[in-house]
């Protein structure tokens, strides 16, 4: 019994920390061309070429903007895309 | 200094192009390379995280990511130093020549293109309102060089874009 209890918790345990929400964040940099990252946001998460803009926007305006907030495994793959095109993306956890 | 930009059925050609600008296009695959620039190497393959508790996540990331990136990078780069061997000299003036960026490599391009502007700009440490004018006004330094191509590769990579865009 003691050994069931044990293992119930560690899946507990384990499934919170697959479960926190995970921030890709695009942060702002000179060189990147206002028009380049709107098309990336648009190919990268499909966004509509009004979503991509604001985001693009809040990038080159706030320095940052957090563009996909989700489980970790995608993430990972959404910063690897962005980093791909070149864009600063990092992976941050969600507050 | 003029250069023509004209869109044809099989990609985007440049005309009109003098020496110097033939030498600043055949300059893109090496100005992509962060070669001894840390700064260079730090912008093209940066880290997944800036929490300085994730620094196993960013060893983890330079393992097995970069490599990846990398091998993407090297492809596209390869692409484009292909297509660079196809200038087409117009007449014997030496200040018309022409040379077609094709359809089919304008992604290739664009990567190239952004590789070459973000090693540039870190290697010279552009700033911001560098960036965000014409270029320099006169060319009398290697780093005025060097500002002007961060300017003219992004002109070419406007034109892609436009292209790309419809």
């Amino acid at each position: 019994m003691g050994n069931g209890e044990t293992t119930v918790e560690k899946e507990s345990s384990t499934q919170t920390a697959l479960d926190i929400p995970w921030n890709v964040v695009v942060h702002n940099d000179p060189v990147n061309l206002m028009t380049y990252v709107t098309m990336v946001f648009q190919r990268v998460f499909g966004y509509s070429k009004a979503r991509a803009q604001k985001h693009m926007l809040e990038v080159h305006q706030h320095g940052r903007s957090i563009v996909w907030t989700g489980v970790r495994e995608p993430a990972e793959s959404y910063v690897e895309q962005l980093q791909a095109y070149l864009l600063l993306a990092t992976l941050e956890k969600s507050q | 200094m003029t250069v023509e930009v004209t869109r044809t059925a099989d990609g985007l050609r440049l005309a009109r192009l003098d020496l110097f600008f033939v030498e600043l296009l055949r300059q893109i695959p090496l100005s992509a390379d962060p070669r001894d620039c840390d700064a260079a190497r730090d912008r093209i393959y940066p880290v997944a995280s800036n929490d300085p508790e994730a620094a196993e996540a960013n060893e983890e990331w330079r393992t097995y990511v970069h490599p990846e990136l990398k091998e993407l990078f090297t492809t596209a780069t390869d692409a484009v130093r292909e297509d660079l061997e196809d200038f087409e000299q117009l007449d014997e003036s030496q200040e018309n020549w022409a040379f077609e960026v094709p359809a089919l490599h304008f992604d290739q391009w664009l990567n190239v293109l952004n590789q070459a502007r973000l090693a540039l700009a870190a290697r010279f440490e552009f700033q911001e309102s560098e960036m965000s004018q014409n270029g320099p006004q006169t060319i009398e330094t290697v780093r005025d060089l060097s500002l002007f191509q961060v300017h003219f590769y992004g002109f070419l990579q406007e034109c892609l874009l436009q292209d790309l865009a419809g």
